[in-house]
Order: C-alpha cells, then structure tokens, then sequence
C-alpha cells in the first residue's frame, strides 16, 4: 500500500492553465522607481508614496528569515516583476457585463463562475488579477447597508482617512522581512469595512490569480469592524503551473472593535510545484487580527496549494474576553513544505483562544505547526486550548510540531493536545472491502480527520474544501 | 459459488495456508471452526484480497471469475464481504458516509441507479433496526468508541446494507453476551435467502446453536483437516480438537 501511496503525488495540478490576457508587465527588478511607478499607477496620494518608501527603507536594513522548517534556494528579488496588469482593465469595469469575457473565462475554468456567484450564491467577490482588482460584485447592496467592500487602491483614494488611519496598524511595516517588502510595493487587494453594529448582509469573497510569468503578488488586505458589526469574509486562490517559482507575500490586517466579530476563511490552492520540486508558489504571508473588548477574530484556514507556505494568522487579543480563533488544515504532497500556524497574544483580562491545527503529509512532503501562546502579565484568566493532529499519508514525509508557550501569568491556563497518526493499511483495507477504490478511501479518511475544521467553513465553501482535498489526494494511492 | 483448489499462501515468508481445499454452493452455510493460529483469518483475508497476504500455489473461482486476479474492491463488488475479527475505527468518517459510497460502488458495478440519500437512509434504518443499533451509529465515526458488541453488529449492519453473494464472518461472536449472539445470529438468520452463501469462522459451538450450518470444517495447520456436520461441531465443544491427532504448535504460538 506505502508504494502505491508513494507513486502518488503526481496528478496534475487542475488551476495550472495559462491564460492568454494580454498584459502591461513592468520590467523585473525593484528600487525606489519601481515602487513610485507603481504609486503612479495607482494614482496614489503622496502619504501612501512615501509610506511605501519608508516600508522599502526598512525592508532594506533587513534579512530574510530562516527560522522556519523550510528549504529554498536564494530569492532574487531583483528577478522579479512586480507589477502586472491585464491591459483591458485601463477602463476599469463597473460591472461584470464589462470584463473582458476571456478573464470571466479564466475564472470559469476555475470553477469560479462570477455570474453565478453574484447570482445565486448572494455572494459578493472581489477578484483580483496579477496585480490588480478587476471586478467587486454586489457594490450597491453592500452600500445600502452601509458596508465598504472594494479594492484597497480604490479605498487608498475614495477613504484615505480609514486606510491612513488603519493600514499597518496591527502589521507594521517593519514587522517582518516579508510584511516589509509587501508594505512596498503592494499592488491590490480588498479593503472592508463594516459600520457600527452592521451585521453584513452577505458572505464576501475575493478570489486572487497570479497569470503572469516571473511577477510577484503583493495583495493587502484590509479589513475593518466597527462595534458590534460582524462579517464573514473568504479568499481563494490559484496560479498557474510554470516551472519557475513565484513569489506570493500578501498581509492581512483585521481591526474588530469592541464587540465586533470576523470570521476570515481561506481556501489556498497556489500552484504547488511538480512531483520534483519544480516550480509553484511561495506563499510567505503575514496575517493578524487585532482584537478589542469582547470581539472575536476566527480565521480559518485550508491550505493544499504552494511550494513552500510560511504563514501564522493570529491574534493580538488586547480588549478583555476577546476571543480568538484558529481552525487549520494543511495538506503537502510531493515536494510541499509548509511550516504554519498562529500565535495566540492575549493581553487583556479573560480573553480566550482556540487552536485547532490538522496537518496532513503525504509523499516526500514536510509538514510543520509551529504555534505560540503568549499570556501577557495582565491577562488575568485566560485560556487557550490547542489542539494539533498530524496524519501522515506513506513513510517519506514528515510531520513536526513547534508549539511555544510563554506565560507571564499564573492564572492563565494552557492546556494542549498533540497526537501523529497514519492513515492505517487496516483502514483502507476496510473502505476497499466495501467496495472503495483507494484513492476514494484516502479521501474520505483524510476529510474525517479534517471535520473538525471544515466544520468551521462557511458552508458552500466546506463543500469546496472537501472537493479541494480530494482532488488534491487524487493520485496518492495508485 | 466459491471453489477453492490447493491454496497456499503465506504472509512475511511465513507459510500459514498449506494446500487447502473448500467449496461452497449457493445458499450454503459452512462453519470453519480449528485452534488459534490456524489460519482462519488469514483465509478470510486471502479470499478478500487483503495486501501482503502472498498466495503462493492453488486457484480461486467465485461465481465464474479468477478470484486472485481482482482488486479488493472488485471483489467486494462482485459480492464478496468479510466482517473483521477486529473491525478498525476511522475517526471523523460515519457509518452513513462509507456506507453510502459503498452501496453505491456496488450498485454502479451492477448497473444499477445510485440510491438518491432518502432511499439510502430508508435501508440503512431498517439495516441498524434489523441488528437493534440505535439510529445514531449511522451518525458516529466509524466504530469509533463502540463497545466490542456493538463493533460485530456494525459489522453485521454493513453486511445487510451491501447484499453481498458471499459473507465471510470471522468470528463475528466472539466477547457477545447471549442477547448480543442472538442479535448477530438473527441478522445473519435474515439474509439467509437460499442464495447467498456464508463462511463462519467461529470457536464456539453455541454460534452454530443459532446459525445452522450446512457444513463444518475444522482448519488445522493450514488446511481443512476434517469435514462435517453439526455434530462434528458438538464434539469438538465436548472433547477440543484433541481427538484430532493435531500438533498442536500453531496453538501454543497464537
Ligand atoms: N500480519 C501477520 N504477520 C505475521 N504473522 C501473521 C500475520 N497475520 C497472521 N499471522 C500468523 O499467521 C498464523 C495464522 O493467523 P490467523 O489467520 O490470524 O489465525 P486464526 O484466525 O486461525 O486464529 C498465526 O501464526 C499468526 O501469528
Ligand atoms: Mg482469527
């Protein structure tokens, strides 16, 4: 059974199409006039230029990280475009009947039908192509009550007081090497933001594409709850296969003000490399809530795509009995690396976090938690429950977990739970005896192992997370 | 039905069947009965195709097809089930899930319409009601936390729900208190339409006081040594299988 489990990992990847979007792509190479090329794109107000500038100074002094269990050769970040935009798109549309029908295509193939998502799911999507934002459905509805949902360079214009106010306010710009470099050069992204007491109407969704050869994507996200507001938010993504690696260096930052809740799901699906290790997406994202007086972040999180993943949604939980959140799958099959988690910062007085990682290997891949649970001195009653599960799919891959605790106060409480198994041959030999083929058998081992998490998805989406799991296993057994 | 011709088979090198010879008509019910050790799992697992399981010599027709040459779950849905001796739990995964995709796996093989989720339910009700199971098991991970008794009348509720043409049952009476043999005896008793055929690999007569047997064999040192009715049963519950002349090696290193 290992041997046909091994042979495995090498399905094709399904997103890995091509698409042919004629393109405006700058030159590979970063400096300062590549970052005020891009501002000028954008049409940017000189603040947001030289808060670029700033971040590019910073990032400057700085060096990559190498903490994390994962392994690449050098990043040359002068190799790299880091603007590109489908040419259609200079007229921007104001509506799906006005993108360009080969993009619709695009996503399509995806399994993305915009129309149909506007239409009979209620669902409001951004979608975000290479460097830009092309299309925000469902504008007017979301206005009527009062919530902002469009592209951050749009924001950065038409709100500039609540994205000047807010952006790098729980990520800094000189957090970490990567928030740095995306602090530069950023090119699109979603901006929200949901009024006092709104609970927003509908799921919001952004959809991100990488299509160009050798560019980057640098999206900033920006999400924003004011008291007693609540919205659930979930971005997809996938890029195509190319032999080559790309860079993906996103920063989430959510605000929930006091009372406020955000639901924040993503279902990450980047190019994950050949069975070799060719090509796929570096995926180094930063991603933090901040958590005010009662309010609640959950992010929630399945992640099957990407060459290497380096990413740890987390939550400063500064407001007393805020609630922060984290429900994870990983999957890495062939070469895969992943090393993520989150970091659980509670300050304030009984706040509470829940930690619910899943980790599952297969092939020659590397999986790794890596967690931490800090509990500040005034975090009186606190507690954290962690729980992480690895599953391992085959005898060539690996599973680590990295779980940090700092305590500074004696009444908060830790507690954690850790277990590694495989998928049994005794298991697949009882699915097979009823009639299962084994790739069928994996899949449905591997997503009971997952319900804890997928149970956390909007609904329409753990549909989509399941299908995603499955068709990333298929070919693991032969 | 099931011819079996000189099976040798053996697992890690080690050999475990030595020439054995069975066969089963439709509607039959052959009790296989023999010391700890034996090889009476194993058959079990040759027969259902099971990795590792190395057949070295012998041929196996089921119902017209080369048997060894099909994949477990070819097998399984040309009508082959086997309820395990120690069914394994699959946290997170329902009874209802597998149970679902395996109907279906069996149907499509057959040609035959998936079951839409309310005909599947209906069966799988009446299945769990057939086995006294409260509904809820459909709902739980599978075998996850069951009690050994209700682990062998899950297993017995699967069976019913496939409708499978040939049951292996391995020892699906052993740790039942009486009410529970009675249980599993009745489900087995319910599916005996004189076409589908059973083997019952059991270490007790008192199965066999519920489940008629047309046949009883003992399986010794890797082959069926002797061959009889009921009352070759009844003798070796009063006697062991001592009478039999047997070494009895294989017992002392089960
Ligand atoms: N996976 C295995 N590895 C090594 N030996 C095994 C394995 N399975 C069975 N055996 C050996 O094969 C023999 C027959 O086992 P089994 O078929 O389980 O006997 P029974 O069911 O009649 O008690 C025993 O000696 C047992 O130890
Ligand atoms: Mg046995």
């Amino acid at each position: 059974m290992t041997e046909q489990i091994d042979q495995a990992l090498s399905r094709t990847y399904d997103a890995g199409f091509i698409s042919d979007i004629e393109s405006e792509t700058f030159a590979a190479e970063l400096n300062e006039d590549v970052i005020r090329r891009i501002s000028a794109m954008k049409n940017e107000p000189d603040w947001m230029l030289e808060w670029r500038l700033r971040a590019y100074q910073n990032w400057l002094t700085m060096t990559e990280p190498e903490w994390a269990h994962v392994h690449y050769p050098k990043i040359n970040y002068q190799a790299i475009s880091y603007y590109s935009a489908p040419k259609s798109m200079k007229d921007k549309p104001k509506s799906l009947d006005e993108v360009d029908p080969e993009l619709l295509r695009v996503y399509e193939k995806l399994g993305i039908p915009l129309y149909e998502q506007e239409m009979l799911a209620g669902v409001a999507v951004d979608v975000v192509f290479d460097s830009v934002s092309v299309v925000t459905t469902f504008r007017e509805k979301l206005q009527e009550a009062g919530v902002i949902f469009c592209p951050i360079s749009e924001a950065i214009q038409t709100y500039p007081e609540l994205v000047k106010k807010y952006l790098g306010s729980v990520v800094p710009r000189s957090d970490n090497y990567f928030a740095a470099l995306n602090s530069a050069v950023f090119t699109d992204g979603s901006f929200v933001y949901i009024p006092k007491g709104v609970r927003c109407p509908m799921e919001l969704s952004t959809y991100f594409r990488i299509n160009e050869q050798n560019t980057g994507q640098f999206e900033r996200t920006l999400i924003i709850a004011d008291e007693g507001s609540f919205v659930s938010y979930l971005e997809g993504c996938t890029a195509p296969q190319r032999d080559e690696n790309q860079l993906h260096a996103a920063v989430v930052e959510l605000i929930a003000m006091d009372d406020a809740q955000i639901k924040y799901s993503t279902v990450q699906n980047w190019y994950p490399g050949d069975e070799h290790g060719k090509g796929g997406i570096y995926n180094f994202v930063t991603k933090r809530a901040l958590c005010h007086t009662n309010a609640k972040v959950s992010w929630t999180q399945v992640e099957t795509g990407s060459a290497i993943t380096w990413k740890y949604p987390s939550c400063i939980l500064k407001g007393d009995n805020s609630v922060g959140e984290f429900y994870s799958v990983a999957l890495t099959r062939g070469r895969q690396q992943a090393d993520t988690g989150t970091k659980m910062i509670h300050l304030g007085k009984n706040t509470k976090s829940t930690i619910i990682a899943k980790g599952i290997s297969a092939g020659h891949s590397n999986n790794t938690y890596r967690g931490l649970v800090h509990m500040g001195p005034k975090a009186d009653g606190a507690r954290n429950f962690t729980q992480c599960d690895s599953l391992l799919i085959g005898d060539l891959c690996g599973a680590h977990t990295f779980p940090y605790i700092e305590s500074r106060n004696p009444s908060a409480k830790v507690e954690h739970e850790a277990t590694t198994s495989k998928v049994g041959d005794d298991q697949l030999f009882l699915c097979q005896q009823r009639g299962l083929d084994a790739e069928k058998a994996v899949s449905m081992i591997v997503n009971g192992f997952c319900k804890a998490v997928f149970k956390e998805l909007p609904m329409e989406f753990a549909v989509e997370a399941g299908k995603l799991l499955e068709i990333s296993l298929e070919g693991s057994v032969g | 039905m099931l011819t079996i011709k000189n099976l040798h088979a053996s697992v890690e090198q080690k050999n475990i069947l030595n020439g054995l010879n069975l066969s089963i008509k439709q509607g039959e019910v052959h009790a296989i009965m023999g010391p700890n050790g034996a090889g009476k799992s194993t058959l079990g697992y040759v027969l259902s195709g099971r990795d590792g399981y190395q057949v070295t010599d012998g041929e196996v027709d089921f119902q017209g097809n080369n048997l060894l040459e099909l994949d477990v779950e070819q097998r399984a849905r040309h009508g082959l089930f086997l309820a395990f001796q120690y069914p394994v739990e699959i946290p997170g995964v329902s009874n209802m899930e597998l149970m679902k995709e395996s109907v279906n796996a069996v149907r499509q093989h057959r040609a035959e319409t998936p079951l839409t989720a309310a005909e599947f339910l209906k069966k799988a009700k009446a299945a769990c009601q057939q086995v006294q199971l409260p509904l809820e098991f459909l709902k739980r991970g599978i075998n996850e936390g069951f009690s050994g008794g209700e682990k062998k009348r899950n297993e017995i509720m699967q069976m019913i729900l496939l409708e499978p043409s040939l049951c292996i049952l391995d020892e699906s009476d052993s740790g039942l208190d009486v009410d529970a043999l009675q249980i599993v005896a009745n489900g087995v008793n319910s599916q005996r339409d004189g076409k589908r055929s059973f083997i019952v690999i059991t270490h007790y007569q008192r199965l066999l006081d519920f489940i008629e047997p047309d046949f009883v064999h003992i399986l010794a040192n890797g082959k069926i040594v002797k061959t009889g009715d009921a009352a070759l049963a009844k003798q070796i519950e009063k006697e062991g299988y001592a009478f039999l002349g047997l070494d009895n090696s294989a017992e002392a290193s089960a």
